[in-house]
C-alpha cells in the first residue's frame, strides 16, 4: 500500500519560483502528488499539522566534516547524518579530511554508499573529494574520477592549497567538469601557530594571531587564478570584512566566484576568547565587530551566497586541554539555523526567502543538485518553527560530539523536522 | 579586608584596592625577611603544589621560600611537557594533585589561559606563576613594589617598558596594574614585537629608545630571547644592541637618573649593559628580595581569605 503523508497548513516558501502561500502537500511513496490551499486528507494518510509553521525546500549544509573513516571517536557518517536530519537539514557535504582522505574513487565509494545505508538514507551525503592527493597540496588527486563517483565539488580544507601553480591546474582541470574548487583560504606563512585572530583581544591575552590578511591574500590571488583561467571557485568559511569586499568587486567584475559563511561568524566576535573556552577556537578565528558587520551586509545583498555550518566535531577529551593545544573548530548543524532566525531573520536583516536561498537554493545550485519542489517531484523539505524560544543544550545533541561555544543560548527560531526519500522526521 | 578574589590570576580588571592590599601586606613581609629568623607560622598546615609546565628557576625558587617562609608544606611537580607528551591531560594532573588535598596552586604554563582553566576543575585558591605570553602577575606587583618603595608612589610615574613586548606576560602584567594604579606607561622596541593595537591599552609606543629615555621615570628592560632572531622577528642581537639596548652612554645624555629594573634572567650587553646592570640606577637585585615577600604577600592573603 502506498505510504501517503498529508502536510497541513505550513507556509511554504521556495524562492526560486517565488512562492509564499499557505498550501497543503500531499506526498504519495515520497512523491509530491499535489500542493493546494486545502487538501482533504485521503484515507490511511498521515497528518502532519504545520499550521503557523514554516515549510521550505530541504536545507543543506555544504561544509561539514562527518570524520568518517578514521576519526570515528569525533563523529561516524551516522551520528553525523543524524546530527544533520535534527538539525534541519536533508543534505550534507562532508569534507575530506578523513583518514585515509577522499582522494580516491573507492572512499567516494564508501561514504556515498554508508550515507544511503544510515538513519534510513534520509539525510543525503555528497562528498567533496580532495584537490590534491592525500591533501598534501603537491600532485592533483584524481578529480574526473571522484567526480564521476559523486564528488560534487573539490577541497584541501583543512588546509589551503598553498601553491599557485597547483591551484591553477586544479581550477583548470576541475572546470571540465563544473565542480567548483572549494578553498580554505589561509597563507600559511601568515599563520603560523596562531590561535585566535590578531587583533586587540590577542593583544591582551597574549595569544598568537592569525592575522584577517592571511585570508585576504589568499582569496585575492585565487580571484586571479579564477579570473585567469575562467573557472569556477567557492570561498569556504569567509570570516573577515577585507574578505567580503574582494569577493564583492570579483563578483562585480564577472568571476565565477561564491562564498559561505559560519553561523559562528555572523554570531561571534573574539570577545569570547577571553573566556578561555577552547569552544571559541576554531579557524578561520571569530573575528571582530566590523567584520560581523561587513558579513551581514554581504549576506544581505547578495555577495555571501551560502551559510554553512563547518560542522567540526572534537572529542571533550581533545577540547578539554590548554587553548594552544586544542584543536580548531566546533559542531554547528544543530544549531545553525537556530542562530541564523535568532541573528539574520528576527533582526531584519535577511528576509525568509533570503535565508531559504543561503540555506538551499544558493548550496544546491553551487553543487549541481538542484531540487524542485512542485507535483511530480520528489518531496525534499525543511519544517521550521519561526516562534519557537529555546535554549541550546549540547548534551541534547544528536552528534557524537558537543564542542559548541553557544551552550546555553537562548535562540529564537528553530527546525521541526524534514521530510526526504519518502520518510518524515518531526521531532 | 581581603582580596576581592580567592586567585590571583591576572592584574587586567584587578581592582585597585586588591593592588594597594598586597603591596601593603608585602611590607610587613620584607621586614620579616630582614630578621634573623625568617619564618612565619602563618601557613602552617597549608599544602601548597607548584605546578611548573614551564622550566623555570627563579620564580620557582622565589615562590617556594615563600612557602616555607610562611611554613607552608610545599609540593613541586615539574613537567615541562613530559606528562602531556605521555598523554595525561592539565585536567588529569590537576584532578590528581587535587584528589592529594592541596590548598593552594601555583602554576607556571606556556598557554595563555591555563590558571583560569584550572579555577574550573580544582577546588584549590589558584597563583597564576605565568601563563604563556599572558600575565605574570606576581612579577608586575613586585615591579610595582619595587618602584613604590624608591619612588613613594606609583600616581604619575612615567616607566617604560622595553623589548619583546609581544611575547611577555611581564609586560601584560605591568601595563594592566601600573595603569589602574595611575602611572603612565610606554612601550618601546623593535615593530615586529610591538603587538597589534597595544596603543588601545593605554600605553604609547616608541620605536627608538633615545627618544623615550627623557620621558621617563624608570625602564622594564625586557629579556630578549635568542629564538626570537630565528624566527625573523628582528636581524641580529648585535642591531638590537645598537639601536634598543640600554646602555651608559645613552643614559648619561639625559639629565635626570633613570631606575633600571629587570626581570631576568639578563643578557648582558644585549638589551642592558654590565655597567648599567650593576649601576647605581639599578634596582634589580632589590625586585628579586621584593619578588618574595610580594609573593608571600599574595600566599598569605590567598591562603587565609578562604
Amino acid at each position: 500500500m502506498p505510504k501517503k503523508y498529508l502536510l497541513q497548513g505550513g507556509r511554504f516558501i521556495d524562492p526560486s519560483t517565488h512562492t509564499d502561500s499557505i498550501l497543503d502537500i500531499l506526498i504519495v511513496d515520497g512523491v509530491i502528488q499535489s500542493m493546494k490551499p486545502s487538501i482533504a486528507p485521503p484515507s490511511d494518510c498521515e497528518v502532519i499539522d504545520l499550521r503557523g509553521k514554516l515549510v521550505a525546500p530541504g536545507f543543506i549544509d555544504m561544509h561539514v566534516h562527518l570524520r568518517e573513516p578514521g576519526f570515528e571517536h569525533k563523529e561516524t557518517i551516522e551520528t553525523g547524518t543524524l546530527s544533520a536530519a535534527h538539525g534541519g537539514f536533508t543534505a550534507v557535504c562532508c569534507m575530506p579530511n578523513t583518514n585515509p582522505a577522499i582522494d580516491d574513487e573507492s572512499i567516494v565509494h564508501f561514504v556515498h554508499s554508508k550515507g544511503k545505508n544510515v538513519n534510513n538514507g534520509i539525510v543525503d551525503v555528497f562528498p567533496i573529494g580532495a584537490v590534491t592527493k592525500g591533501r598534501k597540496g603537491k600532485e592533483l588527486s584524481s578529480i574526473a574520477e571522484l567526480v564521476q563517483a559523486g564528488a560534487v565539488g573539490l577541497s584541501d580544507d583543512g588546509a589551503p592549497v598553498y601553491d599557485a601553480e597547483i591551484m591553477r591546474r586544479a581550477l583548470e582541470y576541475a572546470s571540465m567538469y563544473d565542480v567548483p574548487i572549494i578553498q580554505h583560504c589561509e597563507e600559511p606563512a601568515l599563520v603560523q601557530g596562531g590561535v585566535m585572530n590578531e587583533g586587540l583581544v590577542a593583544t591582551e591575552l597574549g595569544m598568537p594571531g592569525i592575522p584577517p590578511v592571511a585570508e585576504e591574500i589568499m582569496i585575492g590571488r585565487d580571484v586571479q587564478l579564477t579570473e585567469y583561467t575562467r573557472s569556477r571557485y567557492h570561498v569556504a568559511h569567509i570570516s573577515t570584512a577585507g574578505s567580503v569586499g574582494l569577493v564583492r568587486d570579483a563578483k562585480k567584475k564577472g568571476v565565477r566566484i561564491t562564498c559561505e559563511v559560519t553561523p559562528h561568524h555572523f554570531t561571534l566576535t573574539d570577545d569570547a576568547v577571553r573566556s578561555f573556552d577552547t569552544n571559541t577556537k576554531m579557524n578561520p578565528p571569530l573575528r571582530t565587530q566590523t567584520d560581523i558587520d561587513a558579513i551581514k551586509l554581504g549576506l544581505r545583498d547578495g555577495t555571501i551566497d551560502v551559510i554553512a555550518t563547518d560542522h567540526a566535531p572534537h572529542s571533550l577529551d581533545e577540547k578539554e586541554v590548554d587553548y594552544l593545544q586544542a584543536p580548531f573548530g566546533i559542531v554547528g548543524l544543530e544549531t545553525a539555523i537556530g542562530l541564523a532566525i535568532t541573528e539574520l531573520v528576527v533582526t531584519k536583516i535577511l528576509s525568509l526567502a533570503q535565508l531559504i536561498e543561503k540555506f538551499s537554493t544558493n548550496p544546491r545550485k553551487i553543487i549541481g543538485r538542484t531540487i524542485e519542489t512542485r507535483e511530480g517531484e520528489l518531496a525534499n523539505l525543511t519544517f521550521m518553527d519561526l516562534d519557537a524560544v529555546w535554549t541550546v543544550k549540547t548534551s541534547r545533541f544528536k552528534s557524537k560530539s558537543k564542542n559548541s561555544p553557544f551552550e546555553e543560548r537562548t535562540l529564537k527560531g528553530k527546525a521541526i523536522g524534514i521530510f526526504n526519500h519518502g520518510i518524515a522526521l518531526v521531532y | 579586608m581581603g582580596l576581592s578574589s580567592r586567585h590571583l590570576l591576572g592584574l587586567d580588571g584587578a581592582p585597585k584596592s586588591d593592588i594597594e592590599l598586597i603591596l601593603e601586606t608585602a611590607v610587613s613581609f620584607k621586614e620579616i625577611l630582614g630578621r634573623p629568623i625568617k619564618k612565619v607560622p602563618t601557613l602552617q598546615g597549608k599544602t601548597i603544589a607548584n605546578l611548573f609546565f614551564e622550566s623555570s628557576t627563579r620564580t620557582r625558587i622565589s615562590f617556594e621560600l615563600a612557602e616555607r617562609r610562611l611554613s607552608a608544606d610545599v609540593v613541586n611537580f615539574s613537567a615541562s611537557g613530559s606528562s602531556v607528551s605521555k598523554g595525561e591531560t592539565l585536567k588529569d594532573t590537576a584532578r590528581n594533585i587535587e584528589a592529594m588535598k592541596i590548598d593552594m596552586v601555583v602554576i607556571r604554563h606556556n598557554a595563555a589561559g591555563t590558571a583560569h582553566f584550572l579555577t574550573r576543575v580544582v577546588q584549590a585558591a589558584v597563583l597564576n606563576a605565568g601563563d604563556g605570553c599572558h600575565e605574570h602577575p606576581t612579577q608586575a606587583l613586585l615591579d610595582m613594589y619595587t618602584l613604590k618603595e624608591k619612588f613613594g608612589s606609583l600616581e604619575g610615574l612615567r616607566v617604560c617598558i622595553v623589548g619583546d613586548i609581544s611575547h611577555s606576560r611581564v609586560a601584560r602584567s605591568n601595563i594592566y596594574g601600573l595603569r589602574t594604579m595611575g602611572a603612565k606607561v610606554s612601550v618601546c622596541g623593535p615593530a615586529t614585537l610591538i603587538p597589534r593595537e597595544i596603543e588601545k591599552l593605554g600605553v604609547e609606543v616608541y620605536h627608538r629608545i633615545d627618544d623615550v629615555l627623557p620621558k621617563v621615570d624608570a625602564l622594564n628592560v625586557l629579556r630578549i630571547q635568542m629564538e626570537r632572531q630565528a624566527g625573523g622577528l628582528f636581524p641580529s642581537l648585535r642591531e638590537y644592541n645598537r639601536f634598543f639596548g640600554v646602555t651608559k652612554d645613552r643614559l648619561e645624555k639625559i639629565d635626570h637618573p633613570i631606575t633600571i629594573m629587570h626581570p631576568g634572567p639578563i643578557n648582558r650587553d644585549v638589551e642592558l649593559s654590565a655597567d648599567v646592570a650593576d649601576g647605581p640606577h639599578s634596582v634589580i637585585l632589590d625586585q628579586v628580595l621584593n619578588g618574595v615577600a610580594i609573593r608571600m604577600a599574595v600566599l598569605y592573603l590567598l591562603g587565609t581569605t578562604q
